[in-house]
C-alpha cells in the first residue's frame, strides 16, 4: 500500500518518495517526509485519537496547528517518554512511537466512559466542592475515582539520556512568526541593515500560506520571499522554534526543537534548547487562531476547525470525508468550502448570517455547493465518529437533519495575542472582525498581519514590511527598504457576525473547552454560584487551562460569559495570558544544570591531591571540600576522631582554602578596619594578625576572621568560608557609597590563594623541616605574628594563628604553587608522622575550644551573644556599635552561647536538638537549641555548641535535648564553651 | 529579564548583578550615635509605586557599586551612574 486510505493521489508538501513508519499504541502505520503525527494518522483513517479529560469521551483532532486541544500523545519511550504532545506539532520521523492517552483499558474500548453517566458529580467546580460535602469525608471517598478518572498522559521516572541545551542570543530585531507578515517584516529589517532573527514555529516558513493550494500568487511570494531571506547574510531564521515568553528588558524566551529524526551522539545535538535573547525591536506577526463553534456534541471526532480541514487537504493531501457541512458565521470557511468541494468531496455550508456576499453565492453555485444562510447549528450526530448535523433555520425551531462525515466548524479568527499579552498589553476589542487584538504597544514593539486584525494577504504584506523597517529604524538602522508585493488582487474585506449558540438543552453536552471537558452547563452553574467574572470563572470550572490554555475555547468562553451578564463582550473583559506559550518539556528548561552540574561546584587548588590521595569529599555549601582521609578510618565516625587526636597529640595539615580571601591596600587602610571591625585595629603593628569580629549595621554578627598587617598600608583579610561573599561586598559598599574619601582598594583573592593549616604540637618542628631557612622560634615569630617570605621566587605568607587550640600556622601561597608547599610539607615533615586532616576533624577541634563557626553565626546573634562582648572597644565607632545599644539587644535573656556536655553515656548528642530545662514540658520551641556536635577526644564524651536562654547565667544546670523526629531526650548539662585549655597555654609555646 | 546598562561594561543582564536595596537612604555619618537615624536608616522602608533609585552591585563585572533608576510599577529600567560618583557630587 503505497499511500493511506484518505491519501489524495497527488499534491501536498509531503515527499511520496521517502516513506516512514511509525507506531501508534504499538500498531505500525506508513506516512511520508513532510508529515504530522495527526497528518499521518488522518490519512490512515485514524480520527479517533484519545479520550477527553474528565467524561473520556471520544475525541478526534479538532486543529491542524498549536491551538489543538485533544490530539495529545505520549512520544517515546523509556527515558525519552514525553506525554501530552499535541500530535499536529510533531513532525513524523521513521520510528515515531506514539500512545494515545487517557482510555483504559484502551482509547477504542474504554470502561471510564462510564464517568459520563457520572457527569453531574464533575461538573463546575467538582473538585471544590467534594472539599466540603455532602458529607465529612466526601474527598476521601472521591479522590481516588476522581484521580483515575481525570487526567492527561504520564511522566515517567526514568532519566532522559537525551541533551538539552540552553543558549543566547542578541539581535536588531526579532520577527516573531514567518508567515507573510512575518516574512515581509524580515526581509524590510535585514534589507534596512539590521541583524535579523526570524523565530517560526513551523518546520516550514510560510504560516497560513503553506496550508494554501501550491500553484497561487501566494506561493510564488512565499518562495521568493525565501529565497531573499536567504541571501541576507543579517537575517538568522530560526525554524521549529517557539517564542515561549516575553520577558522585561526585550528579554524574548524562545525553545528550539532539533529537526533530526535522531540526534547525532557525536555531534552533542540537543534534542531541545532554550534560547534567551535580547532583541532591541519586536516585531509580533504571530497571526490568528480560528474559533470552533459551540453546539451539542461538538466535540464529536470529525468536528473540525474549517482552517484545519484546509491544511490537512492542502498541505498534507489528505480527504477527511466524502460529505463535508461547513458551519460558520464568516467569509474565510468558504473558501476552504470551496476547496474542498474541488477535491471532490460533498459540500453543504450552513452560514448563520442571513445574507452573503454575493459573489462567495456565485462561486459555491458554480462549484456545486449547497448552501443555506440563516441556519443554526445545534447538535452534532454520531458517537465515535461524525454522521450528521441537527440545524435549526431562522424563525423555527424545527430540527432539520444532514448527513456527513466531516464537520468543519468556523466562529471567525481571534488574532494570536499571548505574546503580547505578557508584556502587559490589555486586549481591546475590534468589533470588525468580532476579535481582541493587542491594544497598543510600548516602543520598539510593533504588530503585523494578521494579530492585528489584517486578515487579508495583501494587508499582512504591506503591514509587515512597515512594521519590519519601524523597528529596525527603532534599531537605528537606515537602508533604504524596496517595495514588496504580491502579484493578487486585493482580497474582498472579512466579514464576519458573532457567532450563535443553541440554549443549553437536556439533550448533549456542548463544548466550549475541549480538553477541560468545561461546558455551556459549567459555564451556566459557575454564574449562578457567583463566580462571574471571567477570572472567577476561569478558576472554578478549569476553563482556559491545560497544555492549551484555552487558545480555541479563551473568545467563545468570554462571549458566552458576557451574554450570561448581559454585558457587552468588550466591557466582560479578559484573562491574562501568561508564559509559557506552549508547552515546554522540563528537560529544555533545565537545560544542563542537571546532575553535577545542577549548580557551579567551587574546588581547592589541592582538590585533585585529596581525591588522589584517599580523601572522602563532601559538599559545604558550593565547595567540594576533603571531609576525611582514609588513612584515618574506613567511615566519617572513626576517621575524624583518629584526625582529632592526631593534631591534639603530633601535627596535622589541613586544606583552608575556601577561607574568603581579601586585599586591603591604601594609605587609609588601617583606618578603614579600624571602622570595620568591632575591636581596634588601628594600632596593629607590621608583622603581626589579629583575630577581629564585623558587625552588620543593625549590630549582629557579619563575620570573624583574621586580619594580618604585612606593611604600613597593606593586609589580608581572611573570613569564614559561607560569608566571604558577603564580606567583600559589604567592604565594597561601604568604600564606593559610604566612605569615599578614604583611599582604600579592596580585591577578593579567594580563588587565587592556597591556604593550609599546619597544627598540632609538633607544628614548629614540621615547619622548620619544611622550611629549614627560616627562624619559627616563639620569639622570632610569636603567637598572631605573621611573615611574607620569598620560596624561590614564589610569596608564601605565614600567619602563625590557631582555630584548632593548638599551636598552629597558617600558610598562604598561589594557588598554583599550592600542591607543591602541601607535598613538600607531608614529605619533609614525615618523620613526625604528619598527616592530612579533614573538615570534619577541622569543625569538630574548633568546638573543643569554643570556637563559634558559621553554625553559630545565624546573623541573628550579637558579639554579647556569643560571648565576645569584651572585644569591642569602647574608644572608637564601629560599624554596629549604634544599634548595639538597643535595650532588646542587651536583655538578659536571649539565646546566648554555650557549652554542652552530654550525661548520658550511651547516648549521643544532635544538631538541631531543642534545649529545654529539666523540668520544663517537651513541647514547643523550648529555650535554645544545638548548634555544633563533636565526640571529644580529650574529654571522652560527646560535647556540643548552643543557644540557650540566659545563656551562661545557667551554667552548671542540666537541661534536655530534645529531638523529636527521632523521638529523643537526651540529658546535658550546661558548661564553658571552652571545653579545652581555657588559658590558651598550647597556644604561646 | 532586567537589563541593566553599567556604566563600566555595557548593557548586562540583571543575573550579573546583585540587588542591594533602597538608595534614597541616607547612611547616617559614621560616629553618628544617633539611635533613632540608625534606626530609620536600617528598618524603615518606603515601597514607593513608580520611579525609585535601587542599589545594583555589578558582582560578575566591575564590582562597582551603581544607583539605578527603576519603575517598580513598570519595571522599566533608566539611567544607572556609579555610587561613587553620586556621593562626590
Amino acid at each position: 500500500m503505497s499511500r493511506g486510505p484518505h491519501r489524495l493521489p497527488r499534491g501536498g508538501r509531503i515527499d511520496r518518495e521517502r516513506r516512514l513508519r511509525f507506531f501508534l499504541d504499538g500498531r505500525p502505520l506508513h506516512g511520508f517526509a513532510g508529515d504530522t503525527l495527526a497528518s499521518a494518522l488522518l490519512a490512515n483513517g485514524i480520527t479517533l485519537i484519545g479520550r477527553s479529560f474528565k467524561y473520556h469521551r471520544p475525541r478526534g483532532f479538532l486543529a491542524a496547528g498549536g491551538e489543538e486541544p485533544n490530539g495529545l500523545f505520549t512520544l517515546g519511550t523509556g527515558g525519552r517518554t514525553t506525554p501530552n504532545v499535541a500530535g499536529t506539532l510533531t513532525e513524523l520521523h521513521d520510528g515515531l512511537t506514539a500512545v494515545r492517552q487517557n482510555g483504559w483499558p484502551s482509547v477504542n474500548f474504554d470502561l471510564m466512559a462510564l464517568t459520563s453517566w457520572a457527569a453531574p458529580l464533575l461538573g463546575a467546580g467538582f473538585y471544590y466542592k467534594t472539599f466540603m460535602g455532602p458529607r465529612r469525608g466526601s474527598w476521601m471517598f472521591y479522590e481516588p475515582f476522581i484521580r483515575r478518572a481525570a487526567g492527561l498522559g504520564r511522566a515517567v521516572h526514568e532519566h532522559d539520556p537525551d541533551r538539552y541545551e540552553t543558549r543566547h542570543l542578541f539581535t536588531d530585531v526579532l520577527v516573531i512568526g514567518a508567515g507573510s507578515a512575518g516574512l515581509a517584516a524580515a526581509r524590510a529589517a535585514g534589507l534596512a541593515g539590521a541583524r535579523v532573527v526570524l523565530a517560526e514555529q513551523d518546520s516550514l516558513l510560510g504560516g497560513r500560506l503553506l496550508s494554501a493550494g501550491i500553484d497561487g500568487a501566494g506561493e510564488h511570494w512565499r518562495v521568493r520571499m525565501c529565497e531573499s531571506l536567504r541571501r541576507l547574510a543579517n537575517v538568522e531564521i530560526l525554524r521549529r522554534t517557539t517564542a515561549i515568553g516575553l520577558y522585561d528588558g526585550n528579554t524574548v524566551a524562545l525553545v528550539e526543537r532539533c529537526g533530526n529524526d535522531r540526534l547525532d551522539p557525536d555531534r552533542d545535538e540537543a534534542r531541545e534548547s532554550v534560547v534567551t535573547l535580547r532583541a532591541r525591536a519586536i516585531v509580533y506577526a504571530t497571526g490568528a487562531m480560528e474559533r470552533p463553534l459551540v453546539f451539542n456534541d461538538n466535540d464529536r471526532p470529525g468536528v473540525m476547525l474549517a482552517s484545519a480541514a484546509q491544511s490537512y487537504l492542502n498541505r498534507f493531501a489528505v480527504s477527511m470525508g466524502r460529505s463535508a457541512v461547513f458551519a460558520t458565521n464568516n467569509d474565510g470557511a468558504w473558501r476552504t468550502a470551496l476547496e474542498l468541494a474541488a477535491s471532490g468531496t460533498a459540500v453543504t455550508i450552513l452560514d448563520q448570517r442571513k445574507t452573503v456576499d454575493g459573489t462567495l453565492c456565485q462561486l459555491a453555485h458554480r462549484a456545486g455547493v449547497a448552501v443555506q444562510t440563516g441556519t443554526l447549528l445545534t447538535r452534532a450526530l454520531g458517537g465515535r465518529a461524525v454522521e450528521g448535523v441537527l440545524f435549526t433555520m431562522a424563525g423555527s425551531t424545527r430540527a432539520r437533519r444532514l448527513q456527513c462525515d466531516l464537520l468543519c466548524v468556523s466562529g471567525g479568527w481571534s488574532p494570536t495575542l499571548h505574546l503580547t499579552s505578557h508584556t502587559g498589553i490589555k486586549p481591546v476589542y475590534m468589533a470588525a472582525i468580532d476579535a481582541f487584538v493587542p491594544g497598543g504597544f510600548a516602543a520598539g514593539h510593533f504588530g503585523a498581519g494578521a494579530v492585528m486584525g489584517e486578515f487579508s494577504l495583501v494587508a499582512a504584506i504591506d503591514a509587515g514590511s512597515e512594521a519590519g523597517l519601524s523597528a529596525a529604524r527603532h534599531a537605528g538602522y537606515t537602508g533604504a527598504v524596496d517595495q514588496c508585493v504580491v502579484a493578487q488582487e486585493a482580497d474582498a474585506p472579512y466579514r464576519v457576525e458573532p457567532a450563535l449558540a443553541p440554549a443549553p438543552s437536556g439533550r448533549g453536552k456542548a463544548f466550549i473547552d475541549f480538553q477541560n471537558d468545561v461546558t455551556t452547563r459549567d459555564l451556566m452553574i459557575a454564574h449562578q454560584e457567583g463566580f462571574v467574572s471571567v477570572e472567577h470563572l476561569k478558576r472554578y470550572t478549569t476553563l482556559g487551562m491545560g497544555t492549551d490554555q484555552g487558545k480555541t475555547s479563551n473568545f467563545n468562553a468570554i462571549r458566552l460569559s458576557a451574554a450570561e451578564r448581559g454585558l457587552e463582550i468588550a466591557a466582560a473583559g479578559t484573562t491574562t495570558f501568561r508564559p509559557p506559550y506552549m508547552p515546554v518539556s522540563i528537560g529544555a528548561l533545565a537545560g544542563r544544570n542537571i546532575g553535577q552540574h545542577f549548580r557551579p561546584i567551587r574546588r581547592s587548588p589541592l582538590h585533585d591531591w585529596h581525591v588522589e590521595n584517599g580523601a572522602a569529599l563532601i559538599e559545604a555549601g558550593p565547595w567540594l571540600r576533603a571531609w576525611y582521609y582514609r588513612w584515618a578510618g574506613a567511615g566519617v565516625k572513626s576517621a575524624y576522631v583518629a584526625e582529632m587526636q592526631l593534631v591534639r597529640s603530633g601535627v596535622g595539615l589541613a586544606d583552608v582554602s575556601s577561607l574568603g580571601k581579601i586585599d586591603v591596600q591604601g594609605p587609609d587602610a588601617a583606618e578603614f578596619l579600624n571602622r570595620l571591625y568591632v575591636n581596634a585595629f588601628a594600632k596593629l603593628p607590621v608583622g603581626k594578625a589579629r583575630y577581629g569580629v564585623m558587625l552588620n549595621d543593625d549590630a549582629t554578627v557579619l563575620d570573624d576572621g583574621t586580619c594580618a598587617r604585612f606593611a604600613e598600608t597593606r593586609y589580608f583579610i581572611t573570613t569564614t568560608t559561607a560569608q566571604a561573599e558577603e564580606v567583600i561586598s559589604r567592604l565594597e559598599f561601604l568604600l564606593q557609597t559610604a566612605w569615599v574619601d578614604l583611599d582604600v582598594q579592596v580585591v577578593p583573592l579567594t580563588d587565587e590563594w592556597c591556604g593550609m593549616s599546619v597544627a598540632g604540637p609538633k607544628a614548629r618542628s614540621a615547619l622548620g623541616l619544611a622550611l629549614p631557612d627560616q627562624d619559627f622560634s616563639d620569639s622570632s615569630l610569636p603567637h598572631m605574628g605573621c611573615r611574607e617570605i620569598d620560596l624561590a621566587g614564589v610569596p608564601l605568607r605565614i600567619l602563625r594563628l590557631s582555630f584548632s587550640g593548638e599551636l598552629a600556622f597558617e600558610l598562604y601561597v598561589p594557588a598554583d604553587h599550592g600542591v607543591a608547599l602541601w607535598e613538600r610539607l607531608l614529605a619533609r615533615a614525615a618523620p613526625l608522622g604528619i598527616r592530612p586532616y579533614g573538615l570534619e576533624a577541622l569543625a569538630s577541634l574548633r568546638i573543643e575550644k569554643g570556637h563559634v563557626a558559621g553554625l553559630e553565626l545565624d546573623h541573628r546573634n550579637t558579639i554579647d551573644d556569643l560571648g565576645l562582648g569584651k572585644m569591642a572597644a569602647k574608644d572608637k565607632h564601629f560599624v554596629g556599635c549604634a544599634l548595639r545599644e538597643r535595650a532588646d539587644l542587651r536583655a538578659p535573656q536571649r539565646w546566648s552561647l554555650v557549652g554542652l556536655e552530654c550525661l548520658e553515656p550511651t547516648a549521643k548528642l544532635r544538631g538541631g536538638a531543642i534545649l529545654f530545662a529539666s523540668d520544663d514540658p517537651i513541647a514547643g520551641h523550648g529555650r535554645g537549641y544545638v548548634t555544633s556536635v563533636t565526640w571529644s577526644t580529650v574529654l571522652a564524651k560527646f560535647i556540643a555548641l548552643g543557644l540557650y536562654q540566659g545563656g551562661l547565667n545557667h551554667e552548671g544546670q542540666e537541661v534536655v535535648c530534645a529531638y523529636p523526629l527521632k523521638g529523643e531526650q537526651v540529658r546535658a548539662r550546661i558548661v564553658s564553651p571552652i571545653f579545652i585549655d581555657p588559658n590558651a597555654e598550647r597556644l604561646r609555646v | 529579564m532586567l537589563r541593566i546598562p553599567c556604566p563600566n561594561c555595557g548593557e548586562r543582564d540583571y543575573t550579573e548583578f546583585r540587588y542591594a536595596g533602597d538608595a534614597t537612604k541616607q547612611r547616617p555619618a559614621h560616629g553618628s550615635g544617633d539611635l533613632e537615624a540608625w534606626h530609620d536608616y536600617v528598618f524603615l522602608f518606603d515601597n514607593p509605586q513608580g520611579a525609585h533609585r535601587e542599589y545594583w552591585q555589578h558582582v560578575l563585572g566591575c564590582r562597582q557599586w551603581l544607583v539605578l533608576e527603576r519603575d517598580t510599577a513598570t519595571n522599566r529600567v533608566g539611567r544607572a551612574v556609579l555610587a561613587r560618583e553620586l556621593v562626590k557630587q
